[in-house]
């Protein structure tokens, strides 16, 4: 196992080097220039300088070159700095945001707490929630529970979150005015009632995400344990007289768990993805919010930075789903 | 008692050869796809959402020749109408018989305008979606056929699966908007790059399918047979493998179809979608939800209509999925 994830982690590397390549010829085709803001009395040799002060000048192979050393070598520099008070990256060039001209990494983390805390709970909530409607709708299969349960995940699976947004905006911030619609970031939990303000204002993006998550896990939740319900092993449990509960909670459970759990590993890159239309609905400013305003002012380093963030995201989560599917189930040997 | 067993010889006899006998006449031989209609027919969900998908594709290709308000007609007078059943429970509203659903602030249509935002939707969701399936389907046949593509192109289709769509997706539309639209007029460069851009980054669960189910098929007697009375192996894939991989295809086409949908729409919200006198579901909704306290409707209908068109599609997928598949079917 240890050798298997070794080779996966090995191989990620040459995919990832081929993902920025993609993202990064895939910007240079970007028709904006970033010297477009300049006022146009300044003459035209004073913009070819500022120009090349973006490293804009060089050819193309040598800006990718230097971008992927700022971003795999001078940006750990920079974290291990700041964790151990060390001087590693003095003076080197950073991953520059032609937005701001402050370091691009600066910005994502300032913006990823907030998008960990709403994506984060709601895949939490969304687990919590699809995983018993799962087991009990396939261990009532056809019961009326199963039928709506099923026709709701459907619903749910159904129903895209730019359309749940503005429709729960409407009739729990507008009707009947209980939450407010706007997601407030500098709010700071110091007591109870903070917390409670804290509380209300998650509520809905919250919601909203984790109706997608719960519709999708509890239909492979509940296809699972169909799977496993009818399987041999569970008669002989019963047979040998155990208890209903822990057949089914612990025998049965336990091995239908194995590909939700991969599932689960899968779908958190995704639900980043999601979480740009989630945030652009409750206002929330997390980095879904910061790669749409980057693009739209033609702030490639940001841009760029964000879309390789989300690809390392994929491959990551990838990588922990093949070693979880191993670890979980004995029957699968990778060598 | 000892002529009664010579008696029942002869009798048991004639019982045999009656029972080797047909008495009723042979049944017509079942096709495949009478079998699968029949299995179909009991998902009722499914029957439901391949009608409503039916019936939202006639209302949007005949909708305009029925209900000939022009969606573009600005009629400054009649603006901000509400729809003809808010008169239910608010007598003051201002509603009419000329625009039963309401207009916006610009007067125009909302009916109209749904029915031009559903053919724009309904549109490019198809049409993405067969890009997709024909890409998918290509790469899952070379790479399930042909041994030496195989490596290349799952690795390929790894690494694409591993691309941040969504993003992507923001990058390249953003990007690519400008040139197109210079070739091909705002609307058809619009329709070009959105189609494509769905399409090139959803065909790759349909090549997985694709290619698993050849590979098993490669194995099986019949292409043994065929090759061995030397058919080529483009009519081995045409004629053998190209069918029997068909349920598959036309299941992940369900799934494809509603992604499109959501994705085009979900474009739309962000806002990078299509241009906002050229009315979708999704353009429709998102321009609506500045001024959603006020006209909600305005933003219900095209979402409910994207919803249930979706969850009709998803529906029909479920249906398919169970009729099409010979170990389900039957029970």
């Amino acid at each position: 196992m240890l050798t298997f994830t070794i080779r996966r982690l090995i191989l990620s590397i040459p995919t990832l080097l081929f993902i920025s390549l993609v993202i990064f010829l895939l910007l240079q085709l970007a028709p904006g220039d970033p010297m477009a803001q300049v006022p146009l009395t300044v003459p035209p040799e004073v913009k070819e300088k500022m120009r090349e002060a973006l490293g804009l000048g060089q050819p193309i192979h040598i800006q990718y070159i230097k971008w992927i050393v700022q971003f795999f070598w001078i940006e750990p520099q920079v974290l291990v700095d700041h964790w151990f008070g060390t001087s590693f990256a003095e003076g080197k060039q950073r991953v520059i945001s032609w937005q701001t001209r402050s370091p691009v990494m600066d910005i994502v983390v300032q913006r990823i707490p907030q998008t960990l805390w709403v994506v984060g709970l709601s895949y939490v909530v969304g687990i919590l929630i699809a995983l018993p409607i799962g087991i009990y709708s396939a261990y009532k299969q056809y019961s009326v529970f199963d039928q709506t349960g099923t026709f709701i995940t459907m619903i749910g699976f159904s129903i895209p979150p730019f359309f749940t947004g503005p429709l729960l905006i409407v009739l729990f911030s507008v009707q009947l005015g209980w939450l407010p619609s706007i997601y407030d970031t500098t709010h700071v939990v110091t007591d109870w009632e903070s917390f409670k303000v804290q509380f209300m204002q998650m509520v809905m993006p919250v919601m909203v995400l984790a109706l997608q998550t719960t519709a999708q896990l509890s239909r492979y939740m509940r296809s699972s344990m169909l799977d496993n319900l009818g399987q041999d092993y569970v008669r002989t449990a019963r047979a040998k007289g155990l208890k209903e509960g822990v057949v089914v909670m612990v025998h049965v459970l336990r091995n239908s768990m194995i590909p939700v759990i991969t599932v689960i590993a899968l779908g958190v890159p995704a639900i980043f993805g999601g979480a740009i239309i989630t945030e652009n609905v409750f206002k929330v400013n997390g980095i879904g919010q910061l790669l749409l305003t980057a693009l739209f002012a033609n702030d490639i380093p940001m841009v760029m930075t964000l879309t390789f963030i989300f690809a390392i995201l994929i491959v990551l989560f990838n990588l922990i789903a093949d070693v979880l599917y191993g670890v979980l189930d004995p029957r699968i040997r990778y060598d | 008692m000892t002529d009664q067993p010579i008696a029942a010889g002869p009798d048991l006899e004639i019982d045999a050869l009656a029972a080797l006998q047909d008495k009723e006449p042979p049944k017509e031989p079942r096709s495949q796809w009478k079998d699968v209609w029949d299995q179909f027919k009991h998902h009722k969900g499914a029957l439901f959402g391949g009608g409503f998908l039916i019936f939202i594709t006639l209302a949007v290709l005949l909708g305009p020749y029925i209900w000939t308000l022009d969606p573009q007609k600005l009629d400054i007078r009649n603006k901000d109408m509400r729809p003809i059943y808010t008169a239910l429970w608010d007598s003051t509203a201002k509603v009419g018989w000329g625009n039963p659903l309401g207009t916006d602030n610009l007067g125009r249509d909302i009916l109209a305008n749904l029915i031009a935002g559903g053919r724009a939707s309904m549109a490019v969701g198809w049409a993405a979606m067969v890009l997709a399936l024909v890409i998918g389907t290509l790469v899952g046949v070379v790479s399930g056929y042909f041994k030496k593509a195989d490596f290349w192109l799952m690795r390929f289709t790894d690494l694409v699966l591993s691309l941040p769509i969504l993003p992507l997706l923001l990058v390249a539309v953003t990007l690519f908007r400008e040139p197109l639209r210079a070739n091909f007029g705002p609307e058809g460069g619009m329709f070009i790059l959105i189609v494509g851009v769905i399409g090139l980054t959803s065909w790759m669960q349909t090549a997985r399918i694709v290619r698993g189910d050849i590979l098993a098929l490669k194995e099986r007697e019949f292409i043994l047979a065929a090759r061995s009375i030397g058919t080529t192996s483009g009519a081995i894939i045409r004629r053998h493998l190209l069918p029997n991989v068909v349920s598959p295809i036309m299941v992940s086409a369900t799934l494809g179809l509603a992604t499109a949908i959501i994705t085009e729409s979900a474009l739309s919200f962000l806002g990078v979608g299509f241009p906002s006198d050229f009315p979708t579901w999704g353009k429709l909704l998102a321009d609506s939800v500045q001024r959603m306290e006020q006209y909600p409707e305005r933003v219900i209908l095209p979402g409910i209509l994207i919803s249930l068109t979706v969850l009709g599609v998803n529906y029909l997928g479920d249906g398919l999925r169970d009729a099409l598949d010979p170990r389900i079917r039957g029970r």
